[in-house]
Order: structure tokens, then C-alpha cells, then sequence
């Protein structure tokens, strides 16, 4: 629970030294409940307040990281149950789940090494294998997991078992890779979390519901694991966007530590395209990490999109990438459009465009991410800096005719434009993107 | 410390609109929390999926939708009737695209008799969708509402440019509605209070806040939706109460991610999935962020969204 500046008062030493850059230690206080200043700053605050403060002031949900290196992922951290609030702060972790006695485990390994591709400029990949302990045999399970280590090196590990002599063995054999352990239950937590502690790797605590899982983090805390994903045996849709909110509103607006830490959920299904929508229910509703029982690049572009729209920042515009933009096979006398690299905007008239069925170009200019009315308001999109582009983006040489066409809300833009432009005809189009396919067809 | 529920109650309510006749008639809306959180409040209707068809064949769907009623897609009749008795429609939504100046220019009395035909032949309720053309939708929508007047269908789509004549008639023949403002909650609010202001009952209105694909502004519809929710529920804002519609498929089956081909773009793999799931992952999301009402088109695309909407009320 936050402390407020007057219990933070209570802590320190009351002396007025001034040594912490304050006037009195009560400012001080006021401005660490704030969280506008740092304890260490009061040179003579004891060990103990230190501690209480620490402990006050840590975030409400834990963050660290999934796996080891370059690619581990970041999790928990977050700060509201709503993305237009504030931006989604860490997306979650796509897992596969795979069986050490699987026959396609190697291929399977090889798959999520190979899954990266490029979105709007984003590398997106499957982050995470569960390896999970179907074989009953802990030196075919250790095999395995090294084995998956080894096909996909960059790959977060996490190994699904609930056999602490068998987690064991596996952890000391890819120990640099931080494998996460799934899971602790009430049954084996003491051992678990020996095992998680010795190593320094975080751990599953697994419960049915999410009392029993309170319960559960605050033993295992106790035995000195710090890292702890939750799993609150949400096995249907509607249990995952209940559990999870429940749990992200404890943290929040609770400050309910027990549940303070990112969540796991395994969405297995046997068909991929159901599987593929329970996923999503988990990425839109506060899962960390999300273990799906297969993957295929249709399915991974689906998932990597939706956690991509999800977590981008609210208060940002998206962009996309100042380039022009062929639609249909445009040919030399296709027409050129211009409009501003506002991801709305762009998606709306490039919709319209399509829509039209006309083989166009459209020339996108880089005005910050801003609508057209805006980026003209601000300056960005004027005739002077769309002269520039067009000159210097060499769309010159690919068009038999030098005809561009502006957008209507910009219409005043026509007269400097031309005269900016020399040689170029500058036709105003419509204002409203709807009304683009019957301009392209009209002309 | 032990753990308690953390719950949250609210003063507004999600207005329950219904339509359709008789023993297939479908209520949407009712529910008094955020989608699904039903251990906080109501949720008494499930989101309801209407099938999509058109009053002409559908030449610019692509390939994987329009395989999947090669058969019937035709015959606008045939091709509602396959989907209420062949794929269990609960709803069909009929979109009117041919009187779209821009491609038929099929005339107001023709979408009425067409309208008339399929109303005959189905007993599932009916939503009835212009062209989106503006001018054209006021003739349109106006003659289609006096063709379905009795049948309780939900006409739509009102704009700012043309609600007065389609409130007008929605209002005489006593259909439900959809307010269509283009991703803003501030148009959404005001479109519902111009449209109330005319003597039209909030307790009939559908507010369709502007769908977007999975991957083009899916987030801006998603930030909408659960804005306009959060408004009528926690600040029990009476304008932002209407259910809400997601017309999923419009949006999803143009993009090149239901387009291309594998030949084309390898690395996304398989177009027919993709294109399935793309239609699927959108409209759970739109449940997700507060649909209380779908519009889709592929069969495989419904019964996955089906199944989900299954487990998301089913604890």
C-alpha cells in the first residue's frame, strides 16, 4: 500500500538537516510520497525505513524478464486496465507449447527460431517454448529441453512440469537461459521454490482460483522467490478475462501485492482457429504470457498484429513509413495522390482507394504522424515541404504525366503548390476519403 | 492479507434493444458491466452475429467468402435462406451495395421489392443496410424501412449527413436504428443526441462508432468502444448507452491480409486461414471491447467467434 507524505514523515529523522536538498524532512516526506525524490537522498534515514519505504514504493505489478539475452521479454509493469488511459506498457510473450516426447519437437524448435517477421517496422516473433513433461521420463525431458534450447537459441524456456526432481535436472541444463518454472502448486511449492531460488529463476505458481493462488504467492514469497508469474487455472475464455481483470484490479486499485505479478495463460485447442480467438481474449485482457498449443505463419501474423494494436501508445499517433505506395499494379498514367503518414489517415484512404478499384499511387509524406488539417494547422504540410518530397522522392521519372492530386481539405494549397512544383498540374480531390472511389472512377 | 473480489458496480445500464418477431425475435444489450464480467453485474444477452449478404453477387469479395456461398450468392433470397436454415443464422443482415450510384445504381423501389422477398422467405430477424452513399442511402433506406414496416428490423446506417429522413422513416414504421459516426465518441454522443432530439427513443438506437480491421485501427475502434461503455456505464452518460454494433466483415475482407495469396507474400502463410482467422480475431476483439452486436461474412469465421463468445459466457 502507498504510504502517504505524513506516514513517510514518521520514518525519517526529523532533524531539518537540509542534506537531502529539501527545506524540512516534511517536504522531503511530501515529495517522496510523490514519488518525486529517492530515499537514498536522506543520509541518515535507518535501515528499517528504508526497507518499509522500499517495500511502499515498489511498483503494483512486478516487472522482470522472460528468458535471458537480447530477446528476453519484459513483463508485468503495468499500470491501468485500460489502453486509452495509458499505453499497455510490456506485450505479452507468445509461447508454444511443446511435448518432450514429441516427434516434430526438433521442426517444431527450428519454427519458433525461424517465426520473426516485419510489421509496419516492428520485429515480431514467438518469444517463449513450454516444454512440457509429457513423457514421464526426466532424462528424455532433459534431453528434450536441451535439445529445444539448442534449436532455438535466442528462445525464452519454459518448463512445463510439475515434477520438481524432473524441473531440476532441466534447469541446471539450460541455466543460462533463466527458464521460467511452471508450475509451484499447493502440493510441491516448498520444493519448487528451492529450485527456483538456487538457480535465481523465476516460478509459476499455479492455483485453482485466485484465492487459493493468494494464498499460494505469499508462501512462496516467503521461501525467498521473488519472480512469480500467476496462474489461476483459467482454462475457459470467460475465466481468463475474469480472472485476469480481477487480478489486474487487485494490483492496481488494491495495491494487493499477492497478486502483483504478470500472468501466464494457456489457451490450448485443438483447432487452431479457435485457438487463435481464445489467444486473443487473453492478449487484449492483461495476459504476460500467452502458451498456445500450435503455430503456422497465418496464425503468428494474426496474434503479432492484435498485441501490436493493443500495445501501442494511445496518446501517440501512429505512423507508417514515408514512402509512395502502389495500389493495384499502377501503371506510368495511374494517379498519384499525396496525403499525410497519420496510420488513420493512411489506412482510411488507401481503404477508399482500393476500394475504387483504380491502380493508383499514393504518396505518403512524413508530417509526425498528424491528419492532414492538422499537419497543414502545424506547419508540416505545406506547399513548400510537399514540393520538397515530391521533387526529392524521385516520383518524377515513374509517371508519364506530372499530375498530383491533393487532398480537399488542403485545397488553398494549390496555387503555391504549383507555382513550387514547376511543370506539375495540381488537381484538388475530394475532402472526404469517402468520396475517392467515385473521384478515381470519374476521372 | 486474503484475497477479495474486487468488484465494481455502476449506476449506468447498457439499454437491451430488441428485434426481429415472434419466437426468433433477438434482444442485444442489458448487460450493467464491461463485457463478461458477469461475477459484477448482468449480462442477460449474448452479442449476436448477423450473417452478411448483399443484393447483388459478391464479385468484390475475395476468393476464400465468396467460395463459401458460390452456390446461393446469386440469388439474394437463396442466399439468405442458405444461411438461416443451412448455417443456423439467428440474424441476417441484407447490405443494399447495389444501390450504390457507383455501381448499379439499382433504384430505391427495387431494394424495396428485393427486401420484401427475403423478408418473406426467412423468419430470423432483419437488418437492413445501405449503400453508404449519403444522398443515395436517404431514398434507399426510406423505401426499404415502408417494405419491412412490421418486421422490427434495424435499418441503418444514419450519418450526420442523411439521419433525418432515415430517423424519420425508422420512426414510422417503427424499426430499430444504427447511429454511424466515424471513430470519435464525441461525434458517436452528439449524432445519438440529434437523433433523440427528434422524437426517435434512445431505448431504439444501435450506435455503430466505425469498425477497423485487425492491423488498420483496430486499436482506435477498440479505445472507442470501451470509452463509449465506460461513459454509460460508470458515468451512466444516458446518450452513450445504445448497444453498440461492430460491422466486422466490410472491414476485414478488402485488406491485403485477406487478399494476397501465399505466392505473393510467403512469409503469412496460407490465405484461407489467415483470412478466416482475420475475420475471427477482429470480431473478438470488437466483443471484447463492447459489441453487443456483429455483422459478419464467413461461415468458419462465425462459428469460431460462436464458440468463443460460448466460453466467454459460460463461468
Amino acid at each position: 500500500m502507498a504510504l502517504t507524505g505524513v506516514q513517510i514523515f514518521k520514518l525519517l529523522p526529523k532533524t531539518n538537516c537540509k542534506k537531502c536538498g529539501f527545506p524540512t524532512c516534511l517536504a522531503f516526506a511530501m515529495k517522496l510520497a510523490q514519488g518525486g525524490a529517492d530515499i537514498s537522498a536522506c543520509p541518515d534515514v535507518s535501515e528499517e525505513a528504508k526497507a518499509t519505504l522500499g517495500e511502499a514504493s515498489a511498483p503494483p505489478i512486478r516487472s522482470f524478464a522472460l528468458g535471458a539475452g537480447e530477446k528476453a521479454v519484459k513483463m508485468g509493469g503495468e499500470t491501468v486496465l485500460f489502453r486509452h488511459e495509458k499505453k499497455f506498457v510490456n506485450p505479452c510473450a507468445i509461447a508454444l507449447n511443446i511435448k518432450d516426447n514429441d516427434d516434430a519437437l526438433e521442426q517444431k524448435a527450428s519454427e519458433v527460431a525461424s517465426s520473426e517477421i516485419d510489421r509496419v517496422g516492428q520485429k515480431l516473433r514467438v518469444d517463449a517454448i513450454s516444454v512440457e513433461y509429457a513423457s514421464g521420463d526426466s532424462a528424455k525431458y532433459e534431453a528434450a529441453v536441451k535439445l529445444i534450447a539448442d534449436k532455438a537459441p535466442d528462445t525464452a524456456i519454459i518448463l512445463n512440469c510439475k515434477d520438481s526432481a524432473a524441473v531440476e535436472a532441466a534447469v541446471k541444463a539450460v541455466a543460462a537461459r533463466k527458464p521460467l518454472i511452471y508450475a509451484a502448486t499447493e502440493e510441491n511449492a516448498e520444493a519448487m521454490a528451492a529450485v527456483a531460488k538456487d538457480n535465481k529463476v523465476p516460478l509459476v505458481a499455479s492455483a485453482a482460483g485466485l484465492e487459493a493462488l493468494s494464498a499460494l504467492t505469499e508462501k512462496i514469497k516467503g521461501l525467498g522467490v521473488e519472480d512469480i508469474v500467476l496462474d489461476s487455472g483459467a482454462g475457459t475464455a470467460g475465466e481468463i478475462i475474469q480472472h485476469n481483470t480481477q487480478i489486474r484490479r487487485s494490483a492496481l486499485k488494491k495495491s494487493f501485492k499477492p497478486l502483483g505479478y504478470p500472468v501466464i495463460n494457456y489457451v490450448l485447442r485443438d483447432d487452431p482457429i479457435l485457438e487463435a480467438s481464445i489467444a486473443s481474449v487473453a492478449i487484449a485482457k492483461y495476459s504476460s504470457i500467452v502458451v498456445v498449443s500450435n503455430i503456422s505463419k497465418w496464425k503468428n501474423l494474426v496474434l503479432f498484429t492484435l498485441r501490436q494494436n493493443l500495445y501501442t501508445d494511445p496518446q501517440v499517433p501512429m505512423q507508417v513509413e514515408q514512402k509512395i505506395y502502389e495500389l493495384g499494379e499502377p501503371g506510368a498514367d495511374a494517379p498519384l495522390m499525396i496525403t499525410t503518414n497519420f496510420s488513420l489517415t493512411y489506412f482510411i484512404v488507401s481503404g477508399e482507394i482500393e476500394n475504387s478499384k483504380v491502380p493508383s499511387r499514393l504518396a505518403v509524406m512524413d508530417c509526425e504522424g498528424l491528419s492532414v488539417l492538422t499537419a497543414w494547422a502545424a506547419g508540416k504540410f505545406t506547399a513548400a515541404k510537399i514540393a520538397q518530397f515530391i521533387s526529392e522522392c524521385g516520383i518524377a521519372d515513374q509517371v508519364s504525366q506530372k499530375e498530383l492530386i491533393i487532398p480537399g481539405q488542403v485545397a488553398i494549397l494549390s496555387g503555391a503548390l504549383e507555382d513550387k512544383l514547376e511543370g506539375w498540374k495540381i488537381t484538388v480531390g475530394p475532402r472526404e476519403a469517402n468520396a475517392i472511389p467515385t473521384f478515381l472512377k470519374g476521372r | 492479507m486474503s484475497f477479495v473480489v474486487p468488484k465494481e458496480s455502476f449506476n449506468g445500464k447498457v439499454l437491451a434493444v430488441d428485434f426481429g418477431k415472434d419466437d426468433k425475435a433477438l434482444i442485444v444489450g442489458g448487460e450493467s458491466c464491461m463485457p463478461f464480467l458477469s461475477f459484477e453485474g448482468e449480462t442477460p444477452n449474448r452479442p449476436v452475429i448477423a450473417h452478411e449478404i448483399q443484393d447483388c453477387s459478391p464479385d468484390d469479395w475475395p476468393d476464400t467468402v465468396k467460395e463459401a456461398y458460390k452456390d446461393v450468392s446469386s440469388d439474394p433470397v437463396a442466399w439468405a435462406s442458405h444461411c438461416q436454415d443451412k448455417l443456423n443464422a439467428k440474424a441476417i443482415a441484407l447490405r443494399l451495395v447495389s444501390t450504390h450510384p457507383d455501381r448499379i445504381d439499382r433504384s430505391a423501389e427495387d431494394a424495396a421489392k428485393l427486401i420484401k422477398d427475403v423478408l418473406a422467405a426467412i423468419n430470423v430477424p432483419l437488418i437492413i443496410l445501405g449503400s453508404n452513399h449519403i444522398e443515395k442511402d436517404s431514398t434507399v433506406l426510406v423505401a426499404a424501412a415502408e417494405a419491412a414496416s412490421g418486421h422490427n428490423c434495424i435499418i441503418g446506417k444514419a450519418q450526420e449527413g442523411n439521419y433525418k429522413t432515415i430517423v424519420a422513416a425508422a420512426l414510422a414504421h417503427n424499426h430499430k436504428l444504427i447511429a454511424m459516426s466515424e471513430l470519435d465518441i464525441n461525434l458517436a454522443k452528439q449524432l445519438n443526441i440529434l437523433i433523440t432530439q427528434m422524437g426517435f427513443d434512445k431505448q431504439k438506437l444501435i450506435t455503430d462508432p466505425m469498425c477497423s480491421a485487425l492491423g488498420y485501427g483496430l486499436e482506435y475502434t477498440y479505445s472507442v468502444m470501451e470509452r463509449i461503455r465506460l461513459a454509460g456505464l460508470a458515468q451512466n452518460d444516458q446518450t452513450m448507452q445504445p448497444p453498440i454494433l461492430g460491422d466486422v466483415g466490410m472491414y476485414v475482407w478488402k485488406i491485403k491480409e485477406t487478399v494476397a495469396g501465399e505466392a505473393d507474400v510467403p512469409e503469412w502463410g496460407t490465405l484461407a486461414e489467415r483470412g478466416i482467422a482475420w475475420e475471427t480475431v477482429t470480431a473478438t476483439s470488437m466483443v471484447l471491447s463492447g459489441s453487443n452486436l456483429l455483422i459478419m461474412r464467413h461461415p468458419s469465421a462465425i462459428q469460431n467467434v460462436e464458440k468463443t463468445i460460448d466460453e466467454l459466457t459460460s463461468s
